[in-house]
């Protein structure tokens, strides 16, 4: 996750700016401008479609080749692209929405969010369209389409890659106190001192970006109760959260924050510069539970550490006598392109025919296994080759794998209760609210 | 550091005047008046007329009567935002003020060494905030910052993750950053006080302590109020060094008002609510810098008496 510094002065103009939706679109933008042709209208020659996304590697590079791969074929119709950072963009994506001055295809993570869009009018029905293109729908992973559907109907086509979130380790610190990766939530309480005592932390933490602490409940909620405790929160159903597996859940965490599970100092480290996994691949944390988007970064910036086989990694371990299903993960079951209703006509043509040409073609699935992710579409397994095939594999063993695989709660819950949540969850790791006082913060603000 | 309250505009009252009255004068004064309407008083009308109404951001604008500052008031984040911002506000009064006073009447007395060294004062005042917070955020990292760089065990504290030493860090940032703008308003308001009270206080037998309290202080009076303002109203409006140093936190620690403006409007899609607190925050600026005009006391009597 990127922050994008606001100014101050941009900041007032905001929020002076909320007057009115026009006045917000204009002293928001800290990205490109949308030059005429790409905005709602359509405009354009030959029904050019718009479309935002998210910036930076490995994603961006992959994103461009596809949009110039679908220009280069059809002459007639362009697609035209802007790309910002993650907080940035979730922003700016708002803000067009509210203006009316949405792209044609709308990036985004599905789940809340694009409820949300839904109960606004703001995204087409796909659910049709689906259906006359069965062809399309079969080559992805059915599994992604979840996070698609809002009330029974799709909107949005998953795209990219399937991210679940896994325990990393690194092999060396393992066997320098002569122990095994933790197969019971019992093994990782225990390890804990050992690793303390050879002054190694045993979990690597970015704290401060709330996000991450999140991964930590999920599963562990997930292991001890299975998945339909966070199925009756998602269902807004009322007090759902005072199950006592939740409870139960929430004191394991903060018996593990007690034993010093985390390095010191873990709720100073944010997530945007990667520090958390420099302690992993530098030897000073032994673990880390992260997505495998992770893996990518370590490659990249851990010198040799992935090269020479440092870094182990497994889906998270089973709580003892946990009702959960041990293959069940969580995390993105894909990203999701969206098309906006606003769109013009031709536009909405240009975006479909995009969905069910370039991405879903074989180009695009290698291009995404070669960024180090497993793509959405079926039938990658073959494309595996090379250092990193073995991690690839596995995760699509895993995504593949699971009874469920559900969606991070911050993406799948609306942003409302997503805010308070990351909120609850900071204070939790901080020990500024009890598991008590969490379960009932946490019940107010079911189905907002 | 940007002020939102505008200053009060103090008429005096005909002084005289050598013809003309103010007719060209009010025409100076409209480039500014409609800039300040347009970007000013219509979009806070508009947060006002916000704060009664449902909106996502991204739906339809509901009105919805009171909801939304119920909503806001009921809410135990509102109570603490305010005490974070008062807290801000006046730890970081405290430290900048005694240290911008002693930094500007040092640097007011014309010695080579000391303009060297009030240009170094200056650098912080030249970085963005979001620059700095940045910077700060890794030497304070306490996996990879200062401390493990330098081998110095004490500095690795949980620094932005314990309540008390986020706050000491943030007001740590802030004074550093704005001392220098404070002590340049000090500098120049020494050097305004005429040398002939110092002579007379000398041979009067004052020594320098006795001369830095009877006049010095005495005759910065104003300058202390404007300074005061500055950095009280000012404090108000910190968002960007917060919201990428500590984003609000450990917990709730740092959610100073316009944190938690931005949160509720931009975060969390509740733009009646945030409309709401933006609105408090108006009021507060317009109140506290309206106080701190009070006690400067009338401002029509002379300082120079006597001089």
């Amino acid at each position: 996750m990127t922050y994008n510094p606001m100014s101050r002065r941009n900041f007032l103009g905001l929020a002076a700016g909320a007057a009115g939706a026009a006045a917000l679109a204009a002293c928001g933008s800290s990205g490109p401008e949308n030059s005429g042709g790409g905005s709602t209208n359509g405009g354009g020659s030959g029904g050019g479609a718009s479309y935002w996304s998210l910036s930076g590697p490995p994603g961006e590079p992959v994103r461009k080749e596809s949009i110039k791969r679908f220009n280069d074929a059809n002459s007639g119709t362009k697609i035209e692209e802007f790309y910002y950072q993650n907080d940035a963009y979730k922003q700016k994506i708002k803000t067009a929405l509210g203006a009316n001055q949405a792209p044609t295809m709308i990036w985004g993570w599905g789940g809340g969010g694009l409820k949300e869009y839904v109960a606004a009018n703001q995204v087409e029905d796909l659910t049709d369209w689906f259906g006359q293109n069965a062809a399309v729908k079969d080559k992805i992973l059915p599994s992604s389409f979840g996070a698609a559907t809002v009330n029974g109907k799709i909107y949005a086509m998953p795209i990219e890659t399937v991210q679940p979130i896994v325990l990393f380790y690194n092999k060396k610190a393992f066997e320098k106190i002569g122990a095994q990766p933790p197969q019971s939530w019992g093994d990782i309480m225990a390890l804990v001192p050992k690793f303390n005592a050879q002054k190694i932390a045993p979990f690597s933490l970015a704290g401060q970006s709330r996000w991450t602490n999140m991964m930590w409940l999920e599963f562990l909620l997930d292991r001890t109760a299975g998945s339909e405790v966070f199925d009756r929160v998602f269902a807004g159903e009322k007090d759902a959260w005072s199950d006592p597996a939740v409870l139960d859940m929430l004191t394991k965490i903060q018996d593990l924050v007690k034993a010093n599970g985390f390095q010191k100092g873990f709720s100073s480290t944010a997530a945007d510069s990667n520090a958390d996994q420099a302690l992993l691949y530098t030897g000073k944390a032994a673990m880390m539970v992260h997505g495998s988007w992770s893996y990518g970064i370590q490659v990249a910036q851990g010198g040799n550490f992935v090269k020479d086989g440092g870094l182990g990694w497994m889906n998270f371990p089973p709580v003892e006598g946990g009702k959960g299903d041990p293959t069940n993960t969580v995390g993105n079951p894909g990203q999701y392109l969206s098309i906006s209703s606003k769109a013009s006509a031709e536009a909405k043509e240009t975006a479909k025919k995009f969905f069910s040409t370039t991405l879903v073609d074989d180009a695009e699935k290698a291009a995404w296994v070669k960024s180090g992710g497993v793509p959405v579409l079926k039938g990658s397994e073959s494309l595996f080759q090379g250092a990193d095939a073995q991690f690839l594999k596995d995760m699509a063993a895993i995504a593949n794998g699971a009874k469920t695989f559900a969606q991070s709660w911050d993406q799948a819950l609306s942003p409302t209760a997503a805010e308070t949540l990351l909120d609850n969850i900071a204070k939790l790791f901080q020990n500024q609210v009890s598991p008590q006082q969490w379960v009932d913060a946490m019940n107010g603000v079911i189905g907002k | 550091m940007t002020a939102i309250a505008p200053p009060v505009v103090r008429t005096k009252k005909s002084t005289g005047s050598s013809g003309g009255r103010s007719g060209p004068v009010l025409w100076m004064a409209l480039p500014a008046f409609v800039w300040f309407v347009l970007f000013g008083i219509v979009p806070l009308l508009g947060v006002v007329a916000l704060s009664f109404t449902t909106w996502n951001g991204i739906g339809e604008i509901v009105p919805s009567g009171l909801d939304s500052w119920k909503a806001t008031l009921q809410d135990p984040g509102l109570p603490n935002a305010l005490w974070v911002t008062f807290l801000i506000m006046a730890l970081s009064w405290a430290v900048q003020t005694p240290m911008s006073i002693l930094l500007g009447v040092f640097l007011a007395t014309s010695k080579r060494y000391r303009e060297f060294l009030a240009v170094l004062f200056f650098i912080p005042l030249l970085l963005s905030s979001a620059a700095i917070a940045i910077t700060y955020k890794a030497l304070l990292d306490p996996s990879f910052g200062l401390g493990s760089g330098l081998g110095v065990e004490w500095l690795n504290q949980d620094w932005l993750g314990k309540s008390t030493l986020a706050m000491g860090v943030l007001i740590f940032i802030v004074s550093w950053q704005f001392i220098p703008f404070h002590t340049l308003i000090y500098q120049g308001a020494v050097r305004q006080i005429p040398t002939s009270m110092y002579e007379a206080s000398q041979i009067d037998g004052a020594g320098r302590v006795r001369q830095f309290l009877s006049i010095t202080l005495p005759q910065l009076k104003y300058t202390i109020i404007t300074s005061s303002t500055l950095m009280v109203v000012g404090s108000l409006t910190f968002f960007d060094l917060i919201y990428v140093l500590t984003g609000g936190g450990p917990g709730d620690s740092t959610r100073a008002l316009a944190l938690l403006m931005y949160r509720q409007g931009f975060q969390a899609n509740l733009m009646g609510p945030a409309s709401a607190i933006a609105v408090i925050l108006v009021l507060v600026g317009l109140g506290l810098s309206l106080l701190l005009r009070r006690l400067g006391g009338r401002g029509d009597e002379s300082q120079l008496e006597g001089a």
